[in-house]
């Protein structure tokens, strides 16, 4: 197939998939945020809140976009683009699963796939803070500014324990592309121990993975590390001086580099799209198996529900998710099910199937539980103070790094 | 497709090199420097050097301009005020730079060599593998006097800076 079709056809899959996520990140989000607090969350907009993202979206087009009349208009308008833009362009050289081979196409499941596709990321992350450097001071707000300063002080001393953290893995998996870093993960010792970087030998990089996680934190902006948008100091930090749509795409841009970054955490130390023990054993059912005890479980709450609506909403979903349930176990029993029935256009579809879903389904899984660490902890930890944050970094987080990274070079050159 | 990519880059370097030295705000040209280095990077890159271009983009516009950026913010730097322009510079400049470019591009089109335009992926050679192959080998006593002499750069900053504090 024509290669810029291929390449339209993929862009338009990730593109869409890619913003639908961030929306019902916020979702999410607000969802375990509420549970972790003994509340509900949102539920009034369509079944559970679903529709909520929806909401959000029209409410904040529809509000009115103030622009204050002392601020630096030029950079003013250009700090949220330049906000957004860098979160979504490293998107574009994450792979999300193996080569695969659709109706006699092979094609990565990638966008872009450059020998240099870690440094890529480490460089358009590092672009990043821009964004959120301008807003601060384009508002011309002194609580706008410490924002900005904080932010782009922060990036500078977290980027260095982040590159070292990364730099170890690489030295055991000899690449910088990322599809080859996932495939280096491939394969397991004594038949079950995964070969995740996180428990390859010569030195499992546990402490690294570790670093990587809090320098994340940090470079995304999150609790414990918000710095830049301290409410209870700084009002709302860089953004104070936003409204409408501008304010929301800082949003768009932080959830953006969440997902990116446990994307990286993904393919780096938790092993890509290999799964956490053999195929061998039947790690390709347990897709199935997910969906189908969830719907499962739905349908029994459906029986007996606690509020009334529940009665109708939570059997619909139990049956939506044993549907996509019985997809995962038709993708994990292989094109071999029904060659029997002489059709090889339903034979390539489930071949397909069977290529793609099981890899996603384990990339994505490991994505969204390091998503869910993210949220997890912002429902949990307190702010770090300044000093104590920058202290963190450059007396702990970075010796710490350096240490990692000999030993690694060390054992690495030994073996 | 090449030359298209490489006159897009090389204008937007030219224009942000240019835009860098006109604006009178500290932070616009600061960020008229950051894209100067981003289109280098893109240059690089349609070089084939992949390795440089992500370096480039990480130390440069990543790291050393966020960092400029931070001290402008900090120190918050006002733009010029009434920048002393003499009247003879602003006359006479552009003109005679305008013939030194057209003297410098006549020398370099008659003294060297003529050879074919880049072409995309012409050039293999430059992967991070090789760079680390030749820093090692060949070009070992380069890579370690420049070690030392940032290793001395940042002790004379410390060394200044804590005279500073007493």
């Amino acid at each position: 197939m024509n290669y810029f079709v291929l390449a339209l056809i993929k862009t338009g899959i990730v593109v869409g998939v890619f913003m639908h996520v961030l929306a019902y990140l916020q979702w999410i989000e607000r969802k375990v945020i509420a549970h972790v607090q003994l509340r509900v969350g949102p539920r009034r907009v369509g079944p559970h809140g679903l529709l909520q993202p929806l909401a959000d979206v029209i409410k904040l087009i529809t509000k009115e976009d103030m622009i204050p009349s002392h601020v630096n208009k030029v950079f003013y308008y250009l700090a949220p683009f330049v906000a957004v833009l860098f979160a979504l362009i490293s998107i574009s050289v994450i792979p999300f699963g193996p080569q695969v081979t659709v109706f006699g196409v092979t094609t990565n499941l990638s966008l872009a796939d450059p020998s240099i596709g870690i440094l890529f990321i480490l460089g358009i992350s590092g672009m990043g803070v821009y964004g959120v450097a301008l807003a601060g001071w384009a508002s011309n707000n002194k609580y706008s500014l410490m924002g900005g300063l904080r932010s782009s002080a922060q990036m500078i001393s977290y980027e260095l324990p982040m590159a070292l953290a990364i730099a170890a893995p690489l030295l055991i998996l000899n690449t910088l592309n990322l599809r080859e870093i996932a495939d280096g993960q491939a394969g397991y010792y004594l038949g079950f121990i995964p070969k995740w970087t996180i428990f390859q030998g010569p030195f499992p990089q546990v402490i690294s993975f570790f670093l990587f996680m809090i320098a994340a934190f940090a470079e995304t902006n999150r609790i414990p590390f918000d710095l830049p948008e301290a409410e209870n100091e700084l009002v709302a930090g860089f953004h104070t001086e936003y409204s409408s749509m501008k304010f929301a795409s800082f949003f768009m841009a932080e959830y953006a580099n969440m997902v990116t970054v446990s994307a990286v955490a993904t393919l780096l130390f938790l092993g890509a799209w290999h799964p956490i023990f053999p195929a061998a054993y039947g790690s390709s059912y347990i897709p199935a198996l997910i969906h189908i005890a969830a719907g499962l479980v739905m349908i029994y709450h459906g029986m007996n529900p606690a509020r009334p609506f529940d009665r109708i909403t939570l059997p619909v979903f139990g049956v939506l998710f044993i549907g996509v349930g019985s997809v995962f176990a038709l993708a994990a029993a292989g094109p071999g099910v029904v060659s029997g029935l002489g059709s090889p256009m339903l034979t390539d579809a489930v071949s397909a199937l069977s290529q793609i879903l099981t890899p996603l389904f384990w990339f994505c899984g490991k994505v969204l539980a390091i998503l869910f660490v993210f949220i997890w902890v912002r429902a949990t930890l307190p702010r770090f103070r300044y000093d104590q944050l920058m202290s963190f970094a450059w007396t702990f987080m970075f010796p710490a790094a350096l240490i990692n990274l000999f030993v690694t070079a060390f054992l690495v050159a030994w073996f | 497709m090449d030359a298209i990519l490489f006159l897009v880059f090389a204008a937007i370097a030219v224009i942000c090199g240019i835009n860098m030295v006109v604006q009178k705000q500290t932070i616009a040209s600061a960020l008229s420097l950051v894209g100067v280095m981003a289109a280098l990077a893109a240059l690089y890159l349609l070089l084939g050097g992949e390795f440089i271009a992500a370096a480039q983009l990480v130390v440069y516009s990543g790291a050393i301009m966020v960092l400029f950026v931070f001290v402008i913010m900090l120190l918050n730097a006002k733009g010029e005020k009434n920048p002393v322009v003499k009247p003879w510079g602003k006359y006479f400049g552009a003109p005679l730079m305008l013939v030194f470019f057209g003297i410098m591009s006549i020398v370099v089109q008659r003294y060297t060599p003529a050879s074919d335009g880049v072409v995309f992926g012409g050039f293999r050679g430059a992967g991070p593998r090789e760079i680390g192959q030749s820093l090692f080998t060949v070009y070992l006593l380069p890579f370690e006097v420049t070690s030392v002499l940032i290793l001395v750069a940042i002790l004379g900053a410390i060394v200044l800076a804590r005279k500073e504090i007493d």
